[in-house]
């Protein structure tokens, strides 16, 4: 995933005479509602710490003074820079809602990662110290969870194997394409509640599941899909695999399309043909497209746990567990924000390292070909 | 940029001569995979019309092997002879389902409103804000993608319930909005890097300012990308569980709770099971099969360069 900006920047150059007087309104209105925000924050501070009852009911005023404060922070850009300013405010609105909605939140979670805190208990939060971490250390499930996430991300290989094979058959000469481009495409566009019910709880049902029927047909005594570790996994892992194949069918068929005809013309006449062609021209040249594709997977596949949550609530014992899924339960059934979240934020730290190294290699192994 | 991606013209589907045997093979496996994929579907379709016998002996073939039945859309208020009736299930589901819809449909517009201008000002103005550059900036926006929902779940659970927003349908198109950002600034920067600069030098010139340059010329021109990345995030929130599983209880549940809700309760009764699943992916087939082309153009930007 490189993120270079490819289209030539846009030049130009403004004189702006802005006075002093806008200037002014400008700082005026950054700085008074912040003032306002502060205050605001304070009187509610002091009423929680119960200092005095200035009758608000929640956090809302604050949330209210926040947001008055971002749109003067946004409007003052204009006022004090003038052109410049609206440029500024292409950018500027976004970035304050990512900002406000993870970083702000990220750090409360860092906050609340360290403390007992029940929410169904009156007790409110408890700051305990290092004793979640020493709980996560000593919790079997949580690194089972890890190990689990390690089986679900190698399974992408298969999945993009699978891709490939399906983006090259509708690359060819064939009729119908549409009807299977659009046939492939549905599996991607259905929620994966529906898919667990459709596929998890109905299709493979022991009793009378068409999947089970046919197992049952091909000489499978018993077939039970959910009862040992390995097959349940193997189910969940088909049934994402199910819905997210075609995603990286799109992306290398939109690939392959891209590659120039008089390449492959040439390979043909210079007597390269199928499998060889496939191997020293097609596949290199899809390297660059292959490594985004997989890498995009490998980030949807991290946040997996729709699938699992419904159709096997991590069992049996832990073995479907993602740890999403995990965390999930955690906090379902015990109401423990606090070590939860320090679960997943040992998580993010583990995905930030482990994506930041990936992408070094893959930058690295794609980068001389291309 | 309005380039086709996929080359339908009578010249590229003319099937060339040659390799019979190879083509029979590629069209057994063109459609055993068509069908593990419509399958599912249309299996709970017809489970929606199977009467409890039906389920137990698996039956397949509507008229067939069973006599289709209305009892799974009876259940749910929406067979022909209860329509018109007061069902309190379907009340229910029409809650539902307008809850998932006005949470989609306004977390798509306000992703793609914020996403476009941040990917049009980082594709045509070089900013600096401390020591991060376009290029940084860029990064930050699409490193979102990495964040697990898990770890803004619970922080945004606590945060919720402090202002109020717990259980309420802003809350869930603020997060969905924040899901989908990354998605549709990459698809939009792909779409402005491809439009050429000078379309805007010259509207500078003849006096437009830059926001009217913006809206006037650059946006009718993107606009395929950006109904484009529409409806990716359409799909993407349509389908979201996990926050709403988490941040709502009774007013703001979407479609995805309900469908999971009901897996657990009292033995399945699949019929209606099937009804429910079928009519929550129902809006979704259509939009896959009507607006194939610009699904296939939002997953295809950032493939091909």
């Amino acid at each position: 995933m490189s993120v270079m900006s490819s289209g030539d920047l846009l030049h130009v150059v403004t004189n702006d005479n802005i006075s002093d007087g806008r200037k002014r309104l400008g700082r005026l209105l950054v700085w008074g509602s912040a003032g306002l925000l502060l205050l605001v924050a304070l009187l509610q501070t002091l009423q929680v710490l119960g200092w005095r009852d200035f009758g608000f009911a929640n956090w809302r005023p604050t949330l209210y003074a926040y947001v008055g404060w971002a749109i003067a922070l946004c409007w003052a850009q204009v006022l004090i820079r003038g052109e410049a300013g609206k440029r500024v405010l292409f950018v500027l609105p976004a970035a304050l809602f990512v900002i406000s909605l993870t970083v702000f939140p990220l750090l409360f979670g860092l906050l609340i990662a360290f403390s007992d805190w029940n929410l169904s208990s009156p007790d409110g939060r408890q700051f305990n110290g290092l004793d979640n971490v020493r709980q996560m250390w000593a919790d079997p499930f949580f690194w089972n969870a890890m190990l689990n996430m390690v089986w679900y991300t190698l399974a992408i290989i298969v999945e993009y194997a699978i891709a490939f094979g399906l983006a090259l058959m509708l690359n060819a000469q064939i009729r119908a394409r549409k009807f299977f481009r659009v046939a492939f495409l549905l599996p991607l566009m259905l929620s994966p509640v529906a898919v667990s019910w459709m596929i998890g709880k109905s299709m493979l049902e022991v009793r009378f599941g068409p999947i089970a029927r046919l197992a049952r047909w091909l000489g499978w005594e018993n077939p039970s899909f959910f009862s040992s570790p390995e097959l349940a996994k193997l189910a969940i892992m088909l049934m994402d695999a199910w819905t997210f194949i075609p995603f990286m069918m799109i992306m290398i068929l939109a690939g392959l399309q891209a590659i120039p005809k008089e390449l492959t013309e040439a390979a043909r006449v210079d007597g390269a043909t199928g499998w060889k062609a496939f191997w020293e021209i097609t596949f290199p040249l899809m390297l660059p497209v292959s490594i985004t594709a997989i890498l995009i997977r490998i980030i949807f596949k991290l946040k997996l746990a729709d699938i699992v949550i419904n159709v096997t609530s991590g069992g049996p014992g832990g073995a479907t567990d993602t740890v999403t899924s995990f965390i999930f339960r955690e906090y379902r059934d015990r109401s423990n924000v606090g070590y939860g979240t320090l679960l997943a934020m040992v998580y993010l730290v583990a995905i930030i390292i482990f994506m930041t190294l990936l992408m070094k290699f893959a930058d690295r192994y794609a980068r001389p070909r291309q | 940029m309005n380039a086709q991606i996929f080359h339908d013209t009578a010249a590229d589907l003319a099937p060339r001569k040659g390799g019979t045997l190879g083509k029979v093979g590629i069209y057994t496996v063109l459609i055993i995979w068509a069908f593990i994929c419509l399958f599912p579907i249309y299996w709970t379709a017809t489970t929606s019309f199977k009467i409890a016998p039906n389920v137990m002996q698996g039956a397949m073939i509507p008229w067939v092997d069973y006599q289709p039945d209305w009892k799974g859309w009876r259940a749910i208020g929406l067979s022909p002879d209860t329509i018109g009736t007061d069902s309190t299930v379907r009340d229910e589901f029409l809650k539902r389902f307008g809850n998932s819809a006005i949470v989609a449909f306004s977390a798509s517009v306000l992703a793609v409103a914020l996403g476009s201008l941040a990917a049009y000002g980082l594709s045509r103005f070089s900013y600096k804000w401390a020591w991060m550059r376009n290029n940084d900036i860029s990064f930050f926006f699409l490193s979102q993608l990495i964040l697990p929902p898990v770890v803004l779940a619970l922080p945004f659970l606590v945060l919720y319930r402090e202002v109020d927003l717990l259980d309420s349908r802003i809350g869930l198109i603020l997060l969905y909005a924040l899901s989908v950002l990354p998605i549709v600034i990459w698809i939009m920067k792909d779409q402005f890097a491809a439009i050429p600069t000078e379309l805007e030098e010259a509207a500078l010139v003849d006096g437009l300012s830059i926001w009217g340059a913006f809206l006037t010329i650059i946006l009718p021109i993107a606009l395929p990308g950006m109904v484009a990345a529409f409806i990716l995030s359409l799909v993407l929130t349509w389908n979201e569980y996990f926050f709403a599983a988490l941040l709502t209880s009774t007013h703001a549940t979407t479609l995805p709770v309900m469908v999971a809700s009901q897996t657990g309760s009292q033995g399945i009764s699949w019929w209606s099971m099937a009804a429910i699943s079928f009519a929550a992916i129902l809006p979704l087939i259509v939009i896959g099969i009507v607006l194939e082309r610009y699904i296939i153009k939002g997953m295809a930007a950032g493939a091909v360069k």
